[in-house]
């Protein structure tokens, strides 16, 4: 069986003036699809670069990178926008909602860039809202919403075209206890309905709650922890 | 994403930026605006002179004493207008179908400005001696009485048609057959009254007391020669002879005069040549307001893709989390452009709109003739369209340009 993450020599070199900075660097990594992997590692040390790789927003400078089986390495931006339209949910530390759009008008974004119709695409950004929890915000604007809140409604986004994948890079950054609590819990409910979810964080909690968890110093991979020893580790 | 779903979100974006989107559609709007109006008033104006000029007769040409300035290299010729070389002689030679076949009508003019009395009131007009083929060759009718007749020019008969305007301001009244006036200390009896035709670039045609050259010539005139003329009417059997009419006053006048091309003493003038001259001035008019009105256009059209400009920077984070999720650059390209068509259009429609409004509006304010033009309006909005795209391209290609990673990155 083929992994649905398959990066092989991955690296990504970035250039400011003479200086090179290798933001991460040759890593192998597989994913098979239904794992819950949590990215660890402190600040800097390339996670989030090596998300963006992962979530096709950018492309690496060395290596191959398949994504079920495709490889996107050669993808043209258009060829990836699809990619990530089809295939992959984000859950960004900003939230990155639109302030201008209701929460279900935030929602249905994937779904417009996917060709769904308008009340189609009305009825699954709704149900996507209901499954987090706030069928009863829709028509709120991002700013009359609370932190947490607002994290559920991109939670909910990420989920509604149905991914292979989703993407969290330090989803519980921003949120209070509570908050976190509330969107780990929605995380493992989508992995127990058979997504794919990598998470990546600095917290050791938060990483408790995957299944498998790697840990990166200086743009590469570092052993492998257990969810167990993650908590230990603290 | 379809055409109709671009448009939403580019309609979206631009409502919730309503004050700006305003802003900038009102450059275009007032650029339009004012091509229109410019354009318009120009049109007006060009047919309001044509219009004029064609109330003189159709088909006509004007003969006039003196050479016309450009017609040769200087020398002691004197200038057009100059009283003198033109006689009744001139005119019966031309109405002779003999010498020039393609001539219809003839009719000599001489005039002069006197004052009239009727009872206690006084009034002063253009006083004008001619032949009774003057109501044809200027087109011109009665609206009552009538005009006086060969008879009477043959009996310099004391008898007078009067314009509308004379007949009120000296009458009261238009109802003034058979009533009499003195004119230079003359008493003649009203035959007829014009019909009003209103004002023409000559002034204004129904302030005029014609009467039979012959009593013109004997009674009132205040010239040396009793039987010169100051214009001779000349109207040709129709459009087609119109040029060989021309030719044939020329060698007729040139001929009976003595006179070469080149010490030629009178001027024919076609009244299509100063329809012509007219047009081409107040042309020349248009096309320089319409410039500036144009550059007014251009102007807003940079509005717009500063605002476009100002629009991607601001939204880089908005680009790059549409792109995220799943837009594609020809997308993000897409939505740019119609929202810079859409400020262009919005703006062009409601220029157009305010066009129509003066177009409809400013005759009567200026008393000036404004045409509307729908060709006018039509290019008018292609335009504000084609400058709504024209500035959008480049913002918009920016947008699509725009790596999703470095757009969220952004603060
Ligand atoms: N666009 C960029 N240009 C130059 N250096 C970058 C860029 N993005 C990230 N880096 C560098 O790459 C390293 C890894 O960054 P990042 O992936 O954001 O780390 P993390 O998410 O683990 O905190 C950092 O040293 C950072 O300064
Ligand atoms: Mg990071």
């Amino acid at each position: 069986m083929t992994a649905l993450l398959d990066l092989r020599g991955v690296s990504k070199t970035y250039s400011s003036g003479a200086l090179e900075v290798a933001a991460v660097r040759d890593v192998d990594l597989q994913v098979q699809a239904g794992d819950y992997l949590a990215i660890m590692g402190p600040s800097g040390s390339g996670k989030s670069t090596l998300m963006h790789i992962i979530g096709c927003l950018d492309v690496p400078s060395a290596g191959h990178y398949s994504l079920a089986g495709e490889d996107v390495s050669g993808m043209t931006e258009a060829q990836l926008a699809v990619v990530r339209n089809r295939r992959i949910g984000f859950v960004f530390q900003q939230f990155n909602l639109l302030p201008t759009l209701s929460a279900w008008r935030n929602v249905e974004l994937p779904l417009l860039y996917a060709g769904v119709s308008r009340s189609e695409r009305r009825q699954r950004a709704l149900t996507a809202l209901g499954r987090v929890g706030l069928a009863d915000r829709v028509e709120h604007r991002p700013g009359e919403l609370s932190g947490g809140q607002q994290q559920r409604v991109s939670v909910a986004r990420a989920l509604v075209t149905e991914p292979d994948l989703i993407l969290a890079d330090e989803p519980t950054g921003n949120l209070d206890s509570a908050s976190t609590a509330d969107i780990l819990a929605l995380l493992c409910e989508l992995h127990e309905q058979g997504r794919t979810i990598v998470l990546i964080t600095h917290e050791h909690e938060v990483a408790a709650a995957a299944q498998r968890i790697v840990v990166m110093r200086d743009g590469g991979l570092a052993e492998p922890l257990t969810p167990s020893q993650a908590v230990v580790g603290r | 994403m379809s055409w109709l779903e671009t448009l939403r979100t580019a309609v979206d974006a631009l409502r919730t930026r309503r004050l700006r989107s305003a802003l900038t559609m009102l450059g275009i709007l007032i650029g339009i605006a004012a091509v229109m109006l410019t354009v318009g008033l120009g049109q007006g104006a060009q047919k309001q002179v044509t219009d004029q000029i064609n109330k003189l007769g159709s088909n006509l040409l004007i003969v006039s004493p003196g050479s016309s300035p450009s017609a040769g290299a200087g020398g002691v010729r004197g200038g057009r207008g100059t009283v003198g070389t033109l006689t009744m002689d001139d005119a019966a030679i031309l109405a002779d179908p003999a010498v020039a076949p393609d001539i219809a009508r003839v009719a000599p003019v001489s005039s002069a400005s006197l004052a009239l009395i009727a009872g206690t009131s006084t009034w002063t007009s253009s006083i004008v001696g001619t032949t009774p083929d003057w109501p044809a060759v200027r087109a011109r009718t009665l609206s009552e009485g009538r005009f006086f007749t060969a008879d009477e020019v043959i009996a310099e008969s004391p008898v007078a048609v009067i314009g509308s305007t004379t007949a009120t301001q000296l009458l009261g009244t238009t109802s003034v057959v058979g009533q009499t006036i003195t004119i230079g200390g003359q008493n003649v009896t009203v035959i007829g009254v014009l019909t009003a035709e209103g004002s023409t670039v000559g002034g204004d045609q129904d302030d005029v007391v014609l009467v039979p050259q012959s009593t013109f010539a004997a009674r009132l005139s205040t010239s040396a020669n009793p039987r010169s003329v100051s214009t001779i009417y000349v109207e040709a059997r129709d459009a087609e002879s119109l040029s060989a009419a021309y030719q044939e006053t020329t060698k007729a006048l040139l001929s009976s005069h003595g006179v070469t091309v080149a010490t030629q003493d009178f001027t024919v003038s076609a009244q299509q040549s100063i329809v012509d001259t007219a047009t081409s001035t107040s042309r020349v008019l248009t096309v320089l307001l319409s410039s500036i009105a144009a550059i007014s256009l251009l102007v807003g059209g940079i509005g717009v893709m500063n605002i476009m400009l100002v629009s991607v920077t601001e939204r880089i984070r908005e680009i790059g989390l549409r792109k995220a999720l799943g837009a594609t650059p020809t997308v993000i390209l897409r939505q740019f452009l119609v929202e810079a068509s859409l400020l262009g259009l919005v703006g062009g429609l409601a220029g157009i709109s305010l066009g129509l409004l003066g177009a409809v509006v400013l005759p009567s304010i200026v008393s000036f003739p404004v045409a509307i033009s729908p060709v006018a309006a039509a290019a008018g909005l292609l335009v504000s369209l084609a400058i709504g795209i024209a500035a959008g391209v480049y913002p918009a290609s920016r947008a699509a340009r725009l790596a999703p990673i470095d757009a969220l990155r952004s603060e």
